[in-house]
């Protein structure tokens, strides 16, 4: 490795201290403080986590010590030093070589990190370049850190463009980018989280036994509390600007003492938490607009123990414990923070008859393409939706669930023998070609609230629209239809002028869902409803679903890639891979199993966020144009038995119940997945 | 901790923009931005003179003085004098009425056909796509003057038909534009919601899209009614746009072009700088909304 320390900098010094730290931004020629009074210390070969919610401020951070603020942001006073250099200080070469050596980052999606013009190898030589390395080195160095983050095929890899290559292989890259120079200091912002939760585990893995191997120090941002909780030794929790919790990782999740980190935690679905048991718990109100405005403590407009103190006097960091603060006046009685929902789930259901199946679809197969190269995107799928129940649907990106959902809506039509039928009545495969009422009683929620809704329409033609359309709504009735559904969707009449862009995301899913019951819906597609928001918004969210399920005996497809979630909130899970159905059961059945290979690989995958040493999936899924033979999953199937799993597919076997399993092994030699309980 | 809470409702909503801030907002920046000020003032100044030019102008248009032709720029005769005596200054005030009439309504005409055929292709997307995206093409593949000579000289030359063919050649452009920002908006999920609750396609297009893709248009237009102001100019030169006695700049300058020779130089020169001017002015305003809209 290259001499990582440049001439200012001192090896005995903190890798990172930041203290007082004030950012703002200038937007409309008046500043916006994002970040006030922020300290911390990150201490040579150690994690230090920083975790918020979005608009909390952490990519800001980030981007500060990185000497990388947009144009319109500005370091209005404290320090920033990195292994003992001044930060802010510096200028020009001085500033150039302490990017080159002192610092490393990786950002959220790896594709735009890397320039699509430049192949693999060529692009990680000009990190050597830069550093000074001569031209006959420089490739074999880029070998050897392809090596040690153990892409295999070195070589193959660095002839290739990074459109060639896959998300977890592209991260790996950055990643090896970045620990070229041995950094004083790695950021890493979000590293994981555009990936599928199976190549997480691996990177997840990678991270942490590199940081062991080069004794790097990391700054490791994120939302996401398990990987936190996995990853860093300490760990600062983060809300609008302030820095409200820090100490170590452990006893912060085990014994939270800010009212923000307890509701955080709070509004995460426990493992084997389901709809039936309990509601989740949320945060109420949103995050202050302005923090100049703020007298007091930043959270007390949210906070359940609230008191008169906490409106007039900001707290300061209260020592807690041995290297442990909390920004708290009441720290003792955080872990008593009343809840904002009542715990109990709903028990007046709605009892909806239950002779046939809401929905039925059987035979379904998407092949894209044509004839002669054709995609399978689905094959053979059959499922079934009960009135008044949830079918959750899992798998990796690319397994097919969204083009499933779509084939059901009717958006995109499925290879002609498929037969989709509703309440017993078979529908027409396009949307365009159905009856109104097939049309009401199917609705879906997209994942993207923003491409979902109109931006150019208000709230009150966006609901009231599909009233008009589907039920014939009029005038009078129509606002009574129309305050009613808004009533029970929990929106405030006060936002029906209103565009999307003036609501927050959550309030946007809000109108979404909204939307979907502006008719009487019998069956909503959930296509990832909750996966663009934030944990405590998600929280209400779900709260919502699974009330509006239990008021009006509503079925829901919900498409997650959420394990937990999806446990949540589903009565059975269908498993996806490669356009199969791998299994189908009653959600109980398929978590605690003995289940498929795949699924028990997922939900190892879902569990390594908090641990390590889980069974982990090798590699990638296979391309839908090249399934492999016999079983599709014997590529990378940790149970294979043999050959027979190579030329023979399974049927799906319908084994205790009605839990079908597609793999030739028995019952008794399929595994059980770990669960980690919180 | 309010009632209202504890069911889970969002607690007030922060203070975001409002529609009239965001367009309040718009309008600032616009004012702010240099070449939109200057550019507007350009073309404020030659509205005000195509509407009031014949009255405040010191001589009629077509007023001739054969006693006093061709004299060079003093203080009675600003800008000299043409070859039958007629003011140039005047000319050149009054010469704004035609363009701003002719161009404006060619690019207008252009805006709207182009929506509707950007709108159609991009929605229809597969065969109907294809076939009017070739068809307009292959015209695309002609130069506009080139195309707008062969129609005029067998139409016949007049406001309209100059308008008409203007408008119908921009309209293929416009179109192409509007299609692509169709393209982008076409697979957004709002539009399947739509489907999805039956509406019909002129719906989707016309209340669901289109309201999204304004701003493109919008910059398109500005951009286009430059062009249009050169085109109409140019065609007037070639005698096959506005035809005389109006005292266009670009027929006057076709009028007056032999006399440079001669060293008659201001019979041409003011002309130019008029068209040049206007040109300049649309331009301006258009990189300013431009920027806006982009920003």
């Amino acid at each position: 490795m290259l001499d990582a320390l440049t001439p200012m900098q001192d090896a005995t010094a903190a890798a990172l201290d930041v203290r007082d730290l004030d950012i703002a931004y200038r937007v409309r020629r008046r500043d916006r403080q994002v970040i006030r009074g922020l300290s911390f210390r990150i201490g040579q070969g150690e994690t230090f986590g920083l975790v918020g919610e979005s608009g909390c401020g952490k990519s800001t951070v980030a981007l500060a010590v990185a000497r990388y603020l947009p144009d319109n942001g500005r370091v209005r006073t404290g320090s920033i030093h990195i292994g003992g250099a001044d930060a802010l200080s510096m200028q020009g070469e001085a500033l150039r070589q302490f990017r080159t050596r002192s610092i490393s980052m990786v950002y959220q999606d790896p594709g735009r990190a890397l320039n699509p013009s430049i192949r693999i190898g060529a692009q990680m030589a000009e990190v050597f370049e830069v550093a000074g390395v001569p031209a006959s080195e420089r490739m074999g160095k880029v070998e050897a850190i392809l090596n040690r983050v153990r892409i295999v095929d070195a070589g193959r890899v660095m002839g290739r463009y990074p459109h060639e290559l896959s998300g977890g292989m592209l991260q790996r890259v950055v990643i090896a980018m970045a620990l070229a120079v041995d950094p004083t200091l790695l950021i890493l912002d979000e590293p994981t989280t555009a990936l599928d939760a199976t190549v997480e585990a691996e990177v997840l893995d990678l991270i942490e036994t590199l940081r062991a191997e080069m004794g790097s120090s990391v700054l490791f941002i994120g939302h996401n509390l398990a990987v936190i909780r996995r990853m860093c030794a300490r760990v600062g929790v983060l809300y609008a600007g302030t820095l409200v919790e820090e100490g170590p990782t452990r006893e912060i999740f085990s014994q939270p003492r800010h009212p923000y980190t307890v509701g955080l935690l709070r509004c995460l679905p426990r493992p084997g938490l389901s709809k039936h048991q309990t509601r989740l718990d949320t945060i109420p109100g949103f995050l202050p607009t302005s923090l100049a405005d703020v007298k007091g403590c930043v959270f007390a407009p949210r906070c359940g123990l609230a008191q008169d103190i906490c409106r007039t006097t900001e707290p300061p960091l209260i020592p807690v414990s041995e290297g442990r603060v909390s920004r708290c006046h009441f720290h003792e009685q955080a872990p008593d923070l009343p809840r904002t929902t009542p715990p109990a789930p709903p028990t007046d259901r709605k009892k909806v008859p239950a002779f046939r199946p809401v929905i039925r679809a059987d035979n379904i197969s998407k092949t894209f393409g044509n004839a002669a190269a054709p995609v399978y995107a689905l094959r053979d799928v059959s499922v079934e939706i009960w009135p008044g129940e949830t079918l959750g649907l899992v798998g990796e990106s690319g397994s097919g669930k969204t083009t499933l959902a779509k084939l059901l809506m009717g958006l995109t039509p499925p290879d002609p023998n498929a037969i989709i039928e509703l309440n017993g009545q078979k529908l027409a495969h396009l949307a365009t070609a159905r009856q109104p009422a097939e049309l009401e009683a199917l609705q879906i929620v997209f994942q993207n609230p923003d491409a979902a809704l109109n931006r150019s329409q208000t709230i009150r033609g966006i609901i009231s629209r599909p009233m008009k359309k589907l039920g014939g709504y009029r005038g009078a009735a129509l606002a009574d239809k129309l305050r009613g559904l808004m009533s029970h969707i929990r929106l405030a009449e006060r936002y029906l002028p209103m565009r999307p862009r003036q609501l927050s995301g959550g309030l946007k899913q809000r109108v979404a869902i909204a939307r979907a019951f502006a008719g009487d819906p019998r069956i909503v597609v959930c296509d990832e409803p909750t996966s663009a928001l934030d944990v405590s918004v998600q929280a209400a969210i779900l709260n919502l679903l699974a009330d509006l399920q239990a008021e009006q005996g509503v079925s829901y497809l919900f498409v997650s890639h959420d394990l937990r979630v999806v446990r949540y909130i589903s009565d059975r899970i269908a498993v996806l891979y490669l356009g199969r159905l791998m299994e189908i059961g009653p959600a109980e059945a398929v978590f605690n199993g003995p289940h498929h290979p795949y699924t028990e690989s997922l939900m190892a995958a879902s569990a390594a966020e908090e641990a390590s040493g889980q069974l982990r999936l090798k590699g990638e899924i296979p391309s839908a144009m090249r399934p492999p033979s016999g079983c599709v999953f014997h590529t990378r199937c940790p149970r294979k038995i043999g050959t027979i799993c190579e030329t023979t597919e399974p049927e799906l076997v319908q084994r205790e119940g009605d839990h079908g399993i597609r793999c030739h092994l028995d019952l008794d030699q399929m595994g059980r997945a770990v669960t980690i309980e919180a | 901790m309010s009632a209202e809470m504890t069911v889970g409702a969002p607690a007030p909503e922060q203070a975001m923009e409002t529609p009239k801030r965001i367009s309040r907002e718009r309008i600032s920046m616009l004012l702010r931005s240099a070449p939109f000020v200057v550019g507007m003032l350009i073309l404020i100044f030659w509205v005000v003179m195509a509407i009031v030019g014949p009255w405040i102008v010191p001589y009629g248009a077509d007023d001739t003085n054969l006693l006093n032709t061709l004299t060079p720029p003093a203080s009675d005769h600003w800008f000299g004098t043409d070859q039958f005596g007629r003011d140039v200054f005047s000319r050149v005030i009054v010469g704004s009425r035609d363009i701003l009439i002719v161009a404006p309504l060619a690019t207008l005409l252009g805006t709207l056909v182009g929506t509707v055929l950007g709108l159609v292709t991009g929605y229809a997307r597969g065969l109907t796509d294809d076939v009017i995206s070739r068809i307009v093409e292959a015209f695309l593949a002609l130069p506009l003057l080139i195309l707008a000579m062969l129609v005029i000289t067998a139409l016949g030359a007049s406001n309209a038909t100059v308008i008409v063919v203007i408008g119908l050649s921009f309209g293929l452009i416009v179109g192409r534009t509007v299609r692509a920002a169709v393209l982008g908006e076409r697979d957004l999920d709002y539009v399947a919601a739509a489907n999805l609750r039956g509406e019909k396609p002129i719906y989707i297009l016309f209340v669901e899209i289109l309201p999204n893709i304004l701003p493109p248009i919008l910059v398109e237009t500005t951009v286009r009614l430059g062009y249009a102001i050169f085109t109409v100019a140019s065609l007037s030169f070639l005698g096959l746009g506005i035809q005389p006695p109006s005292p266009d700049w670009g027929l006057s300058i076709s009028q007056n072009y032999g006399l440079i020779g001669g060293g008659y130089w201001w019979t041409v020169l003011f002309y130019a700088i008029a068209i040049g001017s206007l040109v300049v002015g649309v331009n301006l305003t258009a990189d300013g909304v431009q920027s806006v809209i982009d920003a």
